[in-house]
């Protein structure tokens, strides 16, 4: 199979997750489309090192997968805390920056 | 001896700085105090007199250096005194009235709660008034002349309750600052050509030529007319004359002491001491000669329209310091008889201005030579005082008014040619229009019926001799106004003693002493009888008479006010509003659009600062497209 086409895949999740991104209000959504686009680039890393026949994209992806692990623990902290104070996952509530 | 000369400026100055700062506890005797001091510095004036007539005519100057006052390189500026027969002529005649004044002001502001200041202001005018005559250069002598300024500014709005007051005394102190204006760019002008303002090596003394002597006529003509119109200024000379009038506003003692000994004569002073740059300079002094014959009947005419007893009086200064500037104006041949008719008004304008007073104090402070009438009865020391001094100014013959005006209409015929007729003409006229108007005053106020009117409360006026502490000085200033002349002009012995400070010399006149004499006497008796006529025989209305279009224009001094109002007032406020219209809309307006733009711009640029996450998301994503798109695009190429 033609690895190419794993780049179109990647291309098409990511494009889903950076869409999720911008529409979707509720806040765990819109972190499932984050972790949505990470993979997506890791897959396309993944997909490089095949077609360039070396490791280097793998192990980006791994450090990749240890930022997300790390930003998921931080992001859905944060997400509970706002809940709690809130009562709502709404992305557009918490709008107190602006001006 | 001469150590005495600081003293006659400082025993008035401290008068009047323990007077100020004395407080509360000087109440009971500060007027005393004042009047001690005032007495004592006339009595050093009388001692320098003494030492002064023991010595030679050649040694009679003294100078007296007190310190350096501004040393800088190429500027020197010295606190000196000068004191000569000039000054020391007017050194007597301010101490000498100005004592005379303090003693009647005890009584007439007896009931004054702000008296201790009143005579703490007395002190003061008559400081700066001795400064400014003993100064022995120019600089010094503008510290008095502001002194000057200063101290008539606080008396005539003494009473600073009534509006009108307090507006008065801006209004004097406003058009003094004109004239004042003068005097310091005549200063400038002196030291930028000649490197000083000293008298001695300025003006020169008897036998040596001073430096104005090799300045350039031009030059000369200017500072002579800079220095006119600091003289126009505080002699109330047209077309400063305006504050004279209503400077009637203070208590009348101040009044007198303005018109007589001090102020007004700076002026004829200033003109005087500075012989030497007009007798330079022949276009500044036919300036000079034109103010002083305008002023002479502009005043006259405005005296003889007024029903308030001061300012017919004020009137009659006006007119009689207009014959002074014009025998300055004269040059030689006029300067000393300047002074000496200067002299002689001061004592009769004093007496005039105190007996004026005196029928206030006793009429409930009414003013309105129309409401008076028959006073003689009531108050004869103030009828005997005032008509000697009424006697004097109109030039009957014998009293001092006749041989000082006489002499300046003899100088004036002097000064030869068509010029001379017209000068004579004019001093004859004034002549006559004077004894007109003061026939009028004194008949209005003592001859006739009782017009006498209930004042606002409804008080009847109870006409009464004023107390003592008033007549005293009145009947000394009356004794003044008989005598004074004659004893000048015995000998000619004012003539002698001034002579080698102004100089001196005889015009060609093309009339004798005697016609001049004669035709004098003739214009006075007409004006007396034209007078008579008028307000001696029939009864005087209490309402005045609507009166032909000269005499309503002279009722508001010859429109002296809406003139000025029209050529200065109006145009200066139009160029305020234009300059104030420029200023908010122009530059403010410029700056207030830029910032208005910014705020703008920038309240538009806050909104892509929303708040929501999703937007910042997306201009990242656009951010991040924008770049990687550049980067491929610039590889591409």
């Amino acid at each position: 199979m033609n690895p190419v086409n794993y780049l179109y895949l990647a291309g098409l999740l990511f494009t889903i997750g950076a869409s999720g991104v911008l529409i979707r209000r509720n806040a765990i959504v819109l972190f499932m489309c984050v972790e949505l686009m990470l993979n997506a680039s890791n897959l396309a890393l993944v997909t490089f090192s095949r077609l360039h026949g070396n490791l280097d994209g793998q192990i980006i992806a791994f450090f990749t997968m240890v930022v997300a692990a790390a930003e998921v623990v931080v992001g859905l902290a944060i997400i509970v805390s706002i809940f709690r104070t809130r009562h709502s996952a709404s992305v557009d509530d918490s709008n107190l920056m602006k001006l | 001896m001469n150590s005495l000369i600081p003293l006659l400026v400082a025993a008035p100055l401290a008068g009047a700085a323990l007077l100020l700062l004395g407080g509360r506890r000087l109440d009971r005797f500060g007027h005393w105090l004042a009047t001690a001091f005032a007495a004592l510095s006339f009595a050093f004036g009388l001692a320098l007199l003494a030492s002064m007539l023991g010595r030679e005519t050649a040694e009679r100057q003294v100078d007296v250096n007190l310190f350096s006052w501004i040393p800088v390189n190429g500027f020197q500026a010295d606190v000196g005194f000068q004191l000569d027969q000039l000054s020391i002529t007017f050194v007597l005649l301010i101490t000498g009235v100005g004592t005379l004044i303090h003693l009647y002001s005890v009584g007439y502001m007896a009931h004054d709660e702000r008296r201790r200041r009143f005579f703490a202001y007395l002190n003061l005018f008559l400081a700066a008034m001795l400064l400014l005559v003993l100064a022995d250069n120019y600089l010094l002598l503008y510290v008095g002349w502001e002194g000057v300024g200063l101290a008539s500014y606080l008396l005539i709005g003494f009473w600073q309750h009534k509006p009108s007051a307090a507006t008065a005394a801006k209004k004097a102190f406003l058009v003094n600052r004109v004239g004042d204006m003068g005097l310091s760019i005549a200063i400038m002008l002196m030291f930028a050509e000649f490197g000083s303002f000293a008298f001695g090596p300025l003006l020169g003394s008897e036998g040596t030529a001073g430096a104005v002597g090799q300045a350039s006529e031009g030059k000369l003509t200017a500072i002579g007319l800079m220095l006119l119109l600091a003289a126009c200024g505080k002699s109330a000379q047209v077309p400063l004359q305006s504050w004279l009038g209503d400077a009637m506003e203070g208590p009348t003692p101040v009044s007198a002491l303005i018109h007589a000994a001090t102020m007004v004569t700076a002026g004829v002073y200033l003109i005087t001491r500075s012989a030497s740059i007009f007798n330079l300079a022949p276009d500044a002094q036919t300036t000079v000669v034109v103010v002083g014959a305008v002023t002479l009947i502009f005043g006259a005419i405005v005296g003889c329209a007024k029903d308030d007893i001061k300012k017919a009086l004020a009137g009659s200064t006006m007119s009689q310091i207009g014959y002074m500037i014009l025998a300055a104006g004269l040059g030689p041949i006029g300067y000393v008889y300047a002074i000496m008719h200067l002299v002689t008004h001061g004592f009769f304008k004093a007496g005039l201005f105190l007996g004026a007073g005196s029928v206030m104090h006793g009429m409930n402070d009414e003013v309105n030579m129309r409401h008076y009438g028959g006073l003689r009865k009531y108050m004869p020391v103030t009828f005997v005082t005032f008509g000697l001094g009424y006697l004097a100014i109109i030039g009957f013959p014998g009293l001092s008014g006749f041989f000082s005006k006489d002499k300046i209409i003899e100088a004036a015929f002097a000064k030869g040619g068509t010029e001379g007729w017209i000068l004579g003409g004019v001093t004859l006229l004034g002549a006559a229009i004077t004894a007109f108007y003061m026939t009028r005053v004194m008949l209005l106020t003592f001859f006739g019926e009782k017009r006498w009117q209930p004042d606002a409360e409804g008080h009847e006026p109870h006409p009464h001799e004023s107390p003592s502490t008033m007549k005293i000085p009145m009947i000394v200033l009356a004794f003044g106004s008989v005598f004074a002349g004659g004893l000048f002009t015995l000998n000619s012995s004012f003539l002698h003693w001034l002579e080698p400070v102004t100089g001196h010399a005889e015009g060609d006149s093309p009339l004798s002493p005697l016609t001049v004499t004669l035709i004098t006497t003739l214009c006075m008796v007409a004006g007396v009888a034209v007078s008579y006529l008028m307000y001696g025989r029939s009864p005087v209305p209490v309402v005045p008479p609507v009166g032909s279009a000269l005499t309503r224009a002279a009722r508001r001094d010859l429109l002296q006010d809406d003139f000025n109002h029209a050529v200065l007032v109006r145009p200066g406020s139009a160029l305020a509003a234009a300059l104030v219209y420029f200023d908010s809309r122009g530059l403010d307006g410029f700056v207030n659009g830029l910032a208005a733009t910014i705020g703008g711009v920038s309240s538009r640029l806050r909104r892509i600062q929303n708040g929501y996450v999703r937007s910042y998301a997306l201009s990242m994503f656009g951010g991040t497209l924008v770049l990687v798109a550049t980067t491929l695009l610039m590889r591409s190429v």
